[in-house]
């Protein structure tokens, strides 16, 4: 069985990333998850940290996402999140920028999310 | 040329130059409301999805959370008016106004206390003027909200209601903002936000799907904890990209008639000028043949 996950990576305002997928890999508040097709439905609190996703023609989405859920039904999962970038959307020298000033102001939100966006830009 | 023409021709100029400028700002309007109207649709996926996450959870377990408990007796409600930060949009902002009005009066009459907050600078403005006593506002990104902004206006919201009521909190939260039902239709209502209805969430589901039962990570008591402010979140974003996009399409018809109206008078004007402008020419013609007439009269005589 070709078996496929059909993926929607949403945002507050927009449909970041959708299509088929045979893996998506991503990080729960109780750790890491990776759901394959066939997984049983699930519900889950999403940390910030990069998503990966593991297309059906074999190449691999990865997303910086910011706070969110995912969840997952009849081979239907969907990743909701305030901000999702995907990675080739980061501009790496502004999060490195952002990631300095944040260290320096001791924000740590700020910092933790320029982290995930390098995170997510340098796996690419 | 004549005094009364010089008016009429002032006029029609500066007539002129109201309307190019009421028309620029309704094509302004026009390409804004285009723009807030994909916003909204952009924002549906999330809204639906988290929706359907809710009633996931609403339906899967019975959790109980302060977001979606009903207390008791309600001492104090709050409403939140979303208004414009700029007029020149016909009666979008007092259509709002009176609304938040009629929903404050209805629930004083039920003896509830209620403390208004307030987005956009029209609600403010119209609040302060009357020395009303304003729990909160927001001003500034009426026209492009972000979710940030939504994100701003929701959280001293939702901590009021998390807050007891003797401390200062709230029981219940009303929201008051204009729905944009089509182009030329837009719609002041108020709704009750919080607490939330898990089954009025999940009416608004089409009939018939059976939701799986969910396995939650970590729990599901979690998953409603952090679901239920970003849903209240959700849906006051929705609330604002709506109040923006009619604020838009109210603008533009205000201007669309102001231009209209213009066109009007500026032919009305230029008929009265033209009219004026005969009036001159033939009383000039008269002034002349008059003045032959006397001429050769004149003339006739000196010759005998």
């Amino acid at each position: 069985m070709a078996a496929e996950l059909h993926v929607a990576l949403v945002a507050a305002d927009r449909e970041v990333w959708s299509g088929q997928a045979t893996l998506v890999v991503a990080r729960t508040t109780s750790g890491d998850i990776g759901v394959m097709p066939g997984h049983q439905p699930l519900l889950g609190v999403l940390e910030s940290g990069p998503v990966t996703i593991r297309t059906s023609e074999g190449g691999t989405v990865i997303a910086a996402v910011h706070g969110g859920f995912i969840s997952f039904a009849d081979d239907k999962l969907s990743l909701l999140a305030e901000i999702a970038e995907l990675s080739d959307e980061i501009d790496v020298q502004r999060a490195e920028r952002e990631l300095e000033r944040a260290k320096a102001e001791g924000d740590d939100v700020a910092e933790r999310r320029a982290e995930v966006r390098l995170r997510a830009a340098t796996a690419r | 040329m004549g005094a009364q023409l010089r008016v009429y021709k002032r006029r029609i100029r500066s007539v002129t130059a109201t309307k190019k400028i009421t028309k620029a700002m309704e094509m302004i309007a026009a390409s804004r409301v285009v723009k807030a109207q994909r916003k909204v649709a952009a924002s549906t996926p999330y809204a639906a999805e988290l929706t359907r996450a809710v009633t996931a959870v609403g339906t899967g377990s019975n959790t109980k959370h302060p977001l979606t408990t009903q207390a008791e007796t309600v001492t104090r409600s709050a409403v939140l008016l979303l208004t414009s930060d700029r007029g020149l949009a016909g009666a979008f902002n007092s259509n709002a106004i009176k609304a938040a009005e009629q929903l404050t009066e209805r629930l004083e009459r039920e003896g509830k206390q209620v403390d208004i907050y307030i987005v956009g600078r029209r609600g403010v403005a119209h609040y302060n003027f009357r020395e009303r006593k304003i729990a909160e506002s927001w001003s500034g990104f009426t026209d492009e909200p972000t979710y940030a902004d939504a994100k701003k206006v929701a959280a001293p919201l939702i901590e009021a209601i998390e807050t007891e009521t003797a401390e200062g909190g709230v029981d219940e939260l009303h929201i008051v903002y204009t729905e944009f039902v089509s182009m030329m239709t837009q719609q002041a209502l108020d709704a009750r936000m919080l607490p939330l209805s898990i089954e009025e969430i999940a009416e608004e589901r089409p009939k018939g799907e059976i939701l799986p039962l969910y396995d939650f990570e970590p729990s599901a008591e979690d998953v409603l904890d952090a679901l239920l402010p970003r849903y209240v979140e959700s849906r006051i974003y929705n609330a604002l990209l709506q109040s923006a996009a009619s604020k838009h399409a109210a603008t533009r018809r205000a201007m669309k008639s102001a231009t209209d109206n213009a066109g009007e008078l500026i032919e009305t004007l230029s008929r009265l000028a033209n009219a004026a402008r005969q009036a001159e020419i033939t009383q000039e013609i008269s002034e002349i043949v008059g003045g032959t007439a006397a001429l050769a009269d004149a003339t006739a005589g000196s010759d005998r």
